[in-house]
């Protein structure tokens, strides 16, 4: 079983990992390419941008031309990175990353920041919550969500040699690092952090940290639960699923409307795998909204003790 | 007809008090966008104090002239030229973006009367505008509608779709105003993506332009105006502004696009705008 890192876990930031990254690449392999749209001190591309000026484009505020000129450098043999905030990158846009790279499997990959509730105040227009849905609906796209900023940092090294259009779903707060240096992100593996026999939680993204806290909150109340880290959306790790689905109990969670993000993926295969009881924790069928990243995960049942407290009345049903 | 000066000072009175109630909301948040906020204030109280006509008792009364903030970012603002203007108290300026606020981080009409369109996501609101704008023409109906957008904002492709749309249908109930304040995120809008000339750019999508002084409240109240009496086509203000304008440290400063104020930024802030006020005669209250 792989090891996550020992408490206390420290926070790290996605964003910085991605930049980083960006920049590791950039050194590595000439036709990596990245786009931004007026966030580049958001999204972090700067760094990339200032190692590398010229395979730097800043394209202003204007995501669809941006989606469309990825696509062109895509089709003439370069590695194109576009980022903006996740409600932009997958939405604003959605038309030319159906057609312009989807479509024609052209090799894109979308990164974006910003998704989620954890935006916080700036409210609803600016809170991600069915990126997931518009992006795995697309054929051909790959779809991930990290946990923290090593694994944001194995995945962005892992879709740069992969061939093929990807969705990359990072968040703007710093959260902690639970994965070591060893650790072996692979695209399309789950990977399990926990054995439990009761209940298995099935968890992406953001949402890894509070599950396994939940996981041990529930041990304390006598529930074993396992917890199933799930990074790749799509194509999903249907072994993995089969194994979490022998506890005949299913939790998903994930900050994410529970309209065909994760839980969709999960319940839409073991429907057909192996029939089994699931809840969904995520974003209900609403918009977010203004509050700070924390009052929100409280209001939408996204910590670890409401998703622990869920989890103990799904038991007894 | 020139504006009486007595007109112009109690305007630019407003205005240093919408000024005040920004950076004490934004304070209060610890989060929002001060830049673009400041540089729009003079303009939206022309729009809201004297040149449209409205009604902040009855928000939804039929006949009035409506307000579009393309750039939905810089509501503080908005907020607190309605709050002023007598839509709700003002007193509620400082639940900016806090849970369970009216005042969502970016305006949402969903959630507060007053508000025309949802607005947040750049290059949106002239499309709105415009559809309001034809709307009146279908139902015979008086209003104008007022839409503000941001230079950076005029990145957005959506905004020359509505602009030859606006300018084929020859909406002359539509004004637009451009905050042209020359700054985005990333930097200086002729850098990160050129705009220049833009007023051409304009004209030549069948627009009437006029160019101002977006700080000059003479300026933008004949710039109202004469945009009412151009017919045949929409007319966009292209007002020149400084972003950050009033507060030493935020003029001309991208940083300050999108950060709130510490304490000590927050007082050096106030004691600056609350000096331009007392210039111009406004008591300023010390309590809240
Ligand atoms: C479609 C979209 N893309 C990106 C953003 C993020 N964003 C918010 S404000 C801003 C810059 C706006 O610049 P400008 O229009 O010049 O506004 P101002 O200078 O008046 O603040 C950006 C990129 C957004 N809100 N919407
Ligand atoms: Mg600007």
């Amino acid at each position: 079983m792989p090891a996550i890192l020992p408490k206390p876990w420290q926070n790290a930031g996605m964003r910085e990992a991605y930049g980083k990254t960006l920049v590791k690449l950039g050194a590595e392999n000439p036709n990596v390419v990245v786009l931004d749209a007026d966030l580049s001190g958001s999204t972090q591309t700067k760094m990339f941008g200032k190692a590398y000026p010229e395979r730097f484009f800043n394209m202003g505020i204007a995501e669809q031309n941006m989606t469309g000129v990825a696509a062109g450098f895509a089709v003439s043999g370069k590695i194109p990175f576009m980022s903006t905030f996740a409600v932009f990158a997958t939405g604003r846009n959605y038309d030319q990353v159906r057609q312009s790279i989807a479509y024609p499997e052209n090799n894109v990959k979308i990164v974006a920041t910003h998704s989620g509730v954890s935006v916080g105040p700036d409210g609803a227009t600016h809170q991600a919550l069915e990126d997931v849905a518009l992006m795995r609906g697309l054929p051909y796209m790959t779809v991930i969500a990290p946990a923290d900023a090593v694994e944001t940092e194995k995945a962005i090294l892992a879709v740069a040699k992969m061939h093929g259009p990807v969705y990359v779903r990072l968040t703007r707060s710093p959260s902690p690092v639970i994965f070591g240096p060893d650790y072996d992100f692979k695209i399309g593996k789950g990977v399990f952090l926990r054995e439990g026999k009761d209940v298995s939680i099935v968890s992406t993204g953001t949402m890894t940290v509070p599950a396994v806290q939940a996981a041990e909150i529930l041990a304390s109340q006598g529930i074993d639960a396992a917890v199933l880290h799930m990074p790749t959306i799509k194509p999903i790790d249907v072994d993995a699923l089969l194994k979490a689905s022998e506890t005949r109990k299913i939790v998903t969670v994930e900050e994410h409307s529970v309209i065909n993000g994760l839980g969709s993926a999960v319940a839409e295969n073991l429907a057909y795998y192996n029939p089994t009881r699931q809840m969904r924790i995520g974003t209900e069928d609403r918009f977010g909204e203004s509050g700070s990243a924390e009052e929100l995960y409280d209001k939408y049942g996204l910590t670890a003790p409401k998703i622990a407290e869920r989890i103990k009345v799904f038991m007894k049903h | 007809m020139p504006h009486a000066p007595e007109l112009i000072l109690s305007l630019e009175r407003i205005a240093a008090k919408i000024r005040i109630d920004v950076i004490k909301m934004i304070a209060k948040a610890g989060t929002g966008h001060p830049g673009g906020s400041l540089s729009a204030t003079d303009v939206m109280t022309a729009l809201y104090f004297h040149h449209m006509r409205h009604d902040p008792k009855n928000p939804k009364w039929e006949e009035r002239d409506r307000f579009v903030l393309s750039k939905g970012h810089v509501c503080p603002a908005l907020y607190s030229a309605m709050a002023e203007s007598g839509y709700f108290p003002v007193s509620e300026l400082m639940t900016l973006r806090q849970l369970g606020t009216r005042l969502q981080g970016h305006p949402a009409m969903q959630y507060l009367p007053g508000l025309e369109i949802t607005t947040g996501s750049l290059g949106q609101g002239l499309s709105a505008g415009l559809g309001m704008a034809l709307a009146a023409r279908v139902g015979k109906k008086e209003w104008r509608v007022y839409c503000m957008m941001g230079d950076g904002e005029n990145d957005e492709g959506q905004i020359w779709e509505a602009a030859m749309a606006a300018g084929h249908f020859k909406t002359d109930n539509l004004t637009a105003i451009l905050d042209r304040n020359s700054l985005q995120i990333d930097g200086c809008t002729e850098n990160v993506m050129c705009l220049d000339p833009i007023a051409d750019k304009w004209r030549a999508f069948g627009w009437n332009v006029i160019e101002i002084d977006g700080h000059s409240m003479e300026a933008i109240m004949d710039a109202l105006d004469l945009a009412t009496t151009v017919k045949g086509k929409p007319t966009i203000i292209i007002a020149k502004t400084v972003k950050g304008k009033g507060v030493s440290f935020m003029e001309n400063n991208a940083e300050w696009h999108g950060k709130a104020p510490n304490k000590e930024q927050t007082e050096i802030a106030l004691k600056e705008l609350e000096a331009q006020a007392a210039k111009l005669g406004v008591e300023v209250s010390k309590e809240d």
